[in-house]
């Protein structure tokens, strides 16, 4: 399949790896923020290409993984409702929340639904309108504008019966936070394409020039990956550190404007809560109070809840990438896809399911 | 370390459950076989084989509850003719008879009725299966969702053919008769609405013919799967856990279409673990599979089968794949469905 094949050719994958060992002196900690380049790392077996001296760590790039749990509980108290048709992305309904996850809501009778847009819940909103019609509108950047266009289009047509349960994370804080702990091995990042895509990479740029650190925006394929890793390794051999872009054929400095303006029209800047991490400040998006009649906390009254984040296998260390999910004495025993302890076990993008899934007996 | 999470999953029936992965499996195991108990069940093959005075009869049943009723490539009542068909099939059977029962919603259209019947009865008997019995019931509105069909079917097995998914030995190849993933596209691609230039078409087919020329080349095929719900993935992890086997994969030898590929990109699926009803892996000794890949590839429902893996006596229960780098991984069951990722 052209476009994808090429990345994935093994001929090109050899060479990258055979130049990565010619020009690694030492061993790097690097460290991929995506859950989705996590996923083709372990799916294609990368860390085993790599020379020795190269260790990957795994960053909190999973939006599934990192949504908070009051959220999740927030999501089951308004799905739980006779009224409310509750539309989300797959993966977030087998997230676990204080009690249960979503995908229980629905088999108590729940009207809970898989869509893959926001614009599918709009269709269901026009299409019933006795029903109140929420979205889970999670994830980072790379979710947002279609998020916010949903609200927007809701609004444009005076939709009464949609809103919007919304907390999404912005990664850039997330990476000074990891660069600021005294606990930090990371040495080089591969920057998440898809969300670049959106934001470009200028906020790259800064963080670079605040931790002389080296980032490279990287893409999601094997090839990607280990152009990446090679572009990285070249930066600290030769002492450099900084902002390079292998995803040129997405990512252009400064992003897709038009979506950064509909997300910055809709949604403002917010302190979040991170599963697994804790607070970050500003890390994340709202709905502006201009939109606050498509805000589903406030429609259903539940900006109180909260809930107790309870101390999760090792998933905070696995998310920051201080552990590897084989660390954590509950993995594959206690902790399975099937029944999940946290959040990195659920999505196929969660550092623990992605090495669950491709690698528990290799 | 204490597990904080400890859900209640097991209190209700969710829709993993027939996913025909592990939780399928987990509740067939905890659920079905203790109230069941008898040493034909235990076997868990796609269909009983049990004697009856000097013959050897298999015996199948399956339910059909695809939504939408009409796809490309076929329909539910195509599908409720080959499912069963194929599962007599998978034991080497000729199939023979079959009961139709349908679950019709009231409000259901005549003309949908029709259509269907019709289908059904064109593929049995295209199949050259008779449907000799049926019932018909229905329920209120609200009760079912359009039209559900359940077949069950009688053949006969012929006198030294034992296939079962125990049976596979190191060495062993693994043979998939096709490229894989195009019913449950076609199913996803109809529901979502996706479109494709040229549209994924459905592989709903009657595989026992297939067998049949398979039967003739050699009888000592060790075993035969339909990979069904759970695609590829799934049917070789039960054959690797009833064997007690490795199962090793080869990426590069499984054939998939392009659509299928570009669909499968599109919505984050592998294609390993999509629904096939047209397919079948078979597990065969080293020395039979060159001339079975040749009877196959003469068949028009085997033409592109390819060779790929083998049966092997490290990692028992569990299958992997060797990928397209080069490097090894697991090809796990799924717990449940597989969920579209979110980006």
């Amino acid at each position: 399949m052209k476009y994808l094949d090429e990345y994935r050719d093994p001929r090109i994958a050899h060479a990258l790896v055979h130049e990565i060992a010619r020009r690694v002196t030492r061993p790097r900690v690097l460290m991929e923020i995506c859950g989705g380049q996590t996923h083709t790392i372990m799916r294609y077996g990368i860390d085993e290409l790599v020379p020795p001296q190269i260790e990957l760590v795994h960053g909190p790039g999973c939006p599934v993984c990192v949504t908070p749990i009051e959220i999740i509980d927030k999501a089951i108290a308004i799905a739980s409702r006779p009224d409310v048709t509750f539309v989300s992305y797959g993966d977030m309904l087998r997230v676990p929340g204080s009690s249960v996850d979503l995908f229980h809501v629905k088999a108590r009778g729940g009207d809970v639904r898989i869509a893959y847009s926001p614009m599918e819940a709009l269709k269901i909103a026009r299409a019933t309108p006795h029903r109140k019609v929420v979205f889970f509108g999670i994830g980072f950047e790379t979710t947002a504008p279609a998020n916010a266009m949903a609200v927007w289009q809701a609004q444009r047509e005076r939709l009464k019966n949609f809103s919007m349960l919304a907390s999404h994370v912005l990664v850039p804080p997330a990476i000074r936070l990891l660069l600021r702990s005294p606990d930090n091995r990371v040495q080089g990042f591969i920057a998440p394409g898809h969300v670049c895509t959106i934001m470009g990479f200028q906020e790259y740029e800064e963080l670079v020039r605040d931790f002389r650190v080296p980032i490279v925006v990287g893409g999601f394929e094997p090839v990607d990956l280990l152009e990446a890793i090679s572009m990285l390794v070249a930066q600290l051999e030769d002492g450099r550190a900084e902002l390079e872009n292998q995803y040129a054929r997405s990512v252009s400095r400064a992003g897709s404007e038009p979506a950064q303006r509909l997300m910055r029209q809709v949604f403002e800047v917010a302190d979040r809560k991170w599963r697994g991490i804790g607070m970050i400040p500003a890390s994340g998006l709202r709905l502006r109070p201009e939109f606050a009649a498509y805000d589903a906390e406030k429609i259903f009254g539940l900006e109180e809840l909260s809930a107790d984040e309870p101390k999760e296998c090792i998933s905070a260390l696995v998310l920051q990438g201080l552990k590897k999910p084989v660390d954590c004495p509950a993995f594959g025993k206690g902790c399975t896809p099937e029944q999940p302890l946290g959040a990195p076990m659920v999505s196929s993008e969660g550092a623990c399911a992605a090495y669950y899934q491709y690698r528990r007996i290799l | 370390m204490t597990c904080p999470v400890p859900l209640a999953n097991r209190d209700h029936v969710v829709l993993g459950h027939g996913s025909g992965g592990k939780l399928t499996a987990e509740l067939i195991r905890d659920v079905f076989l203790p109230a069941f108990r008898n040493p034909i069940l235990a076997g868990m093959n796609d269909q009983a084989v049990v004697r009856l005075n000097d013959s050897r009869v298999a015996f199948t049943t399956d339910s059909f509850v695809v939504k939408p009723l009409f796809f490309h490539g076929g329909d539910i009542g195509s599908l409720a003719v080959h499912g069963t068909v194929n599962d007599l099939a998978m034991g080497g059977a000729q199939p023979l008879f079959l009961s139709v029962a349908f679950i019709i919603e009231e409000g259901l259209s005549m003309e949908t009725l029709h259509r269907v019947a019709a289908s059904l009865g064109g593929a049995a008997q295209t199949a050259g299966v008779q449907v000799v019995t049926g019932d018909t019931k229905v329920v209120e509105k609200g009760s079912g969702d359009g039209l559900f069909i359940n077949t069950t079917g009688l053949g006969l097995v012929p006198d030294g053919v034992n296939m079962s998914a125990d049976q596979a030995r190191p060495g062993d190849t693994v043979i998939l008769s096709g490229s894989i993933g195009e019913h449950g596209i076609a199913i996803l691609a109809e529901r979502e609405g996706i479109e494709f230039e040229t549209p994924v078409e459905s592989d709903s087919a009657a595989l026992h013919t297939l067998v049949n020329d398979m039967l003739a080349v050699t009888k000592s095929i060790r075993c035969l799967r339909d990979p069904t719900r759970g695609g590829v993935s799934s049917a070789l992890n039960e054959i690797a856990a009833a064997s007690q086997a490795g199962i090793l994969l080869d990426e590069r030898a499984i054939p998939v279409r392009e659509e299928v590929r570009g669909a499968c990109e599109m919505l984050g699926l592998d294609p390993l673990y999509v629904a096939n009803e047209g397919k079948l892996i078979a597990i065969v000794g080293p020395e039979d599979a060159d001339a079975l890949l040749d009877a196959m590839r003469a068949h028009p429902l085997g033409r592109s089968a390819q060779k790929i893996g083998t049966v092997t006596d490290t990692h028992p229960s569990w299958v992997s794949m060797r990928t397209v780098l080069g490097t090894t991984r697991v090809v796990d069951m799924l717990a449940g469905d597989q969920l579209p990722r979110i980006c």
